[in-house]
């Protein structure tokens, strides 16, 4: 049988019956429009999250000394500490692709202040540092370059210093004493909960590199300078260019090594990813098996329709159809079927997901091939589903096809 | 099989005056049915059913049958294994020259399309389908591979029926004796060996009947092999010969002796319409 003729005959007995074509194809509409629907949700949240993720800090870049090496013994990371104020302003200076860039010198610290004392760790950082991390202060404000500059003495704290010393008041201008260098609170840092590693991030004191190096460390290295890009397509790209000008800044030859490491949080952004990923399938297989139910509505219809027409497929076996034809041309019904009604599915994914987005302000996101999988998974379903029937079809006696009543 | 041939010999014998005996009588005619020893037996359970057994039968080019019996003669399946939608169990069944019961599915289902035009007595046509594409069907499954205009020849054979001015019409819009000539034009669209008609005025009046069979005669007369199956007297006494079954086996095969032309018979109803019409009016 010719190809144009089969879609003829299908498409004449499709629109025989236009209700009850309709009907089979809601669910095939339904299935497909949720698929869609559901993919749109997951993909615009997997968006936002991701957007809400960097917000955590995704986009940070740490940059380490890098190790010694002595007659081929590596002395670890940080053995051989490189790093120094110069490269974090040259960074600063030259840098196209950085929003930020901090030194981070750490220590621990006594601080007697309020209602007894604690023992936290106390970061040196620049004015940077707030724009890298994303950190707001609660109450009062950072400090600024002035305080950077003349290396005062100032302090931000985070949530869990505050709550241990003031509980109760706010601690702005209180004076506290940090291994007995008198220091005064001048902000109090938006509580960031725990880090990926399970650390308290909100334990912190921060205070301007400049101060820590003079009044508390007397370090002039720097063990880690902390920086971030504008965004997260940048990192590899930033990770290049800073490496660039450290190696200059550093003075290293063509052939010598980097004697630092630049590396970001890409472990992080990964199960970021996962996560709504996970999210993504899980909609996504709700959705398929609305498909797959729309599947079984149209294996119910090819049935009930191999059973109504059993004279029609008598007569045309008299009249010398092979098996094969019939088989054929209930196959080709039913993925016509099928196939329409993923089309209008389409449409009715489209169409939801744009009045879900202007109804709740969720974002949503439809790709090419999500309406392309869409779609080649609905005429596959009208093969699979429409195969028994069609075989059911095929079989039949034309003697017992055409006495039936 | 051959292109339509010229009217034979025994055609022209038989159009003429007195009984004959048409198998023997048309020796220059070929044989389109030839069937040997034919045994169809139904195995339901522990019983065995012989709806045919033992049935030697020659049907030549050009003949006009009628196959006769009571419910229960074998006829029917008979009939489905001389239109080759059923085999046989035993003897041998040759259809222009093929062995049929060699023959599988497929091939049946081809041998179907190309030599075979069924009429059936509830006409069968697709509903909700014009006149046309109805007729149009045998040929989308012809795997012969000769060339042919189907559309063409579709509405050529529903001319021929008379019917050239409805081909766009769907069955619910064509009275019974039209839709059994839209039929009849199906089974002529393939050119096949033989028309083979399972009780095709069952469903139909008198009157209507009469007027099929008088377009069955034309075709006849035309030169088309004709097999009618009926229990209808009156029916089969427009065919040229009778075959009468019984319990499997044939009882009798004769020529009929006081054969009516239809076109005749036709005109007397009409006839006796009008004088119905006058007492009436008077």
């Amino acid at each position: 049988m010719k190809r144009t003729v089969l879609a003829k005959v299908a498409t004449q007995s499709i629109l025989k019956n236009k209700m009850r074509t309709l009907l089979t194809m809601l669910g095939i509409i339904i299935g497909v429009g949720a698929v869609i629907l559901m993919v749109a949700i997951g993909q615009g949240a997997q968006g936002q999250i991701q957007s809400q993720i960097q917000g955590l800090g995704t986009n940070l870049i740490v940059i380490t000394a890098g190790t010694s090496n002595q007659g081929g013994v590596s002395h670890g990371a940080g053995s051989f500490n490189r790093l120094r104020i110069d490269d974090v302003e040259k960074l600063q200076r030259e840098s196209v692709l950085l929003a930020g860039v901090s030194p981070v010198i750490a220590s621990g610290a006594q601080i007697i202040g309020g209602q007894g004392n604690w023992r936290g760790r106390i970061n040196g950082v620049s004015t940077d540092y707030a724009v890298i991390r994303d950190w707001e202060t609660t109450s009062g404000s950072f400090f600024d370059e002035s305080d950077q500059r003349q290396a005062a003495r100032v302090a931000v704290i985070g949530e869990t210093v505050k709550n241990q010393l003031w509980p109760d008041s706010d601690p702005v201008g209180e004076r506290v004493q940090i291994r007995n260098v008198p220091f005064q609170i001048i902000g109090v840092l938006a509580p960031k909960g725990q880090s990926a590693e399970g650390n308290d991030q909100d334990d912190v004191i921060l205070a301007p590199y400049t101060t820590v190096q003079t009044r508390l460390s007397g370090r002039t290295y720097i063990p880690q300078i902390l920086a971030s890009t504008f965004s997260p397509d940048e990192i590899v790209s930033a990770q290049e260019e800073i490496a660039s000008i450290m190696r200059e800044s550093h003075g290293l030859a063509a052939w010598e090594e980097d004697d630092f490491t630049v590396r970001n949080q890409a472990d992080l952004a990964d199960a970021a990813q996962g996560t709504t990923q996970v999210m993504t399938l899980l909609l996504s297989a709700v959705a398929g098996i609305s498909l797959l139910v729309g599947g079984i509505g149209i294996m119910n219809i090819m049935l009930v329709s191999v059973t109504e027409r059993t004279r029609e497929i008598g007569v045309r076996m008299a009249i010398g159809a092979r098996g094969s034809d019939v088989l054929t041309q209930f196959l080709v019904e039913s993925v016509v079927m099928s196939a329409i009604g993923g089309l209008l599915g389409v449409a009715l994914g489209f169409g939801g997901a744009r009045l879900l987005g202007d109804a709740t302000g969720w974002s949503t996101a439809i790709d090419a091939p999500t309406v392309v999988i869409a779609l080649v998974f609905s005429g596959a379903i009208g093969i699979f589903f429409g195969f028994y029937p069609a075989r059911q079809a095929a079989a039949l006696d034309p003697i017992e096809a055409l006495r039936y009543e | 099989m051959g292109s339509r041939r010229p009217m034979g010999d025994d055609q022209a014998a038989a159009l003429g005056d007195g009984p004959q005996l048409v198998g023997e009588a048309a020796p220059t005619s070929e044989v389109v049915i030839e069937t040997r020893g034919l045994e169809r037996v139904y195995a339901t359970g522990r019983t065995e059913v012989r709806a045919l057994d033992g049935v030697d039968v020659s049907i030549h080019d050009g003949e006009f049958v009628a196959i006769m019996g009571a419910s229960g003669s074998g006829k029917s399946t008979f009939m489905n294994i001389l239109g080759c939608l059923d085999r046989p169990t035993g003897g041998s069944y040759t259809l222009s020259g093929t062995q049929v019961e060699l023959l599988n599915k497929n091939e049946l289902a081809d041998i179907r399309n190309a030599r075979i035009g069924f009429v059936f007595q509830s006409f069968n046509l697709l509903s909700r389908t014009a006149a046309l594409d109805n007729v149009e069907l045998p040929l989308l499954y012809d795997r012969s591979g000769r060339k042919l205009d189907s559309r063409k020849a579709a509405a050529e054979a529903l001319q021929r029926v008379g019917l050239g001015d409805r081909l766009d019409h769907e069955p619910s819009e064509l009275s019974g004796g039209e839709q059994q000539r839209v039929a009849i034009a199906r089974a002529l669209v393939g050119q096949p060996s033989m028309i083979l008609a399972d009780e095709p005025t069952g469903n139909l009046d008198s009157r209507t009947s009469v007027d099929v069979m008088t377009l069955f005669q034309e075709l006849n007369d035309a030169g088309i092999t004709i097999l009618i199956v009926t229990h209808e007297a009156d029916i089969a006494r427009y065919c040229k010969r009778i075959i009468r079954m019984r319990d499997g086996k044939v009882i009798a095969d004769e020529p009929v002796r006081d054969r009516r032309i239809a076109s005749e018979d036709l005109e007397t109803l009409a006839d006796l319409d009008e004088q119905d019409v006058v007492e009436v009016t008077l």
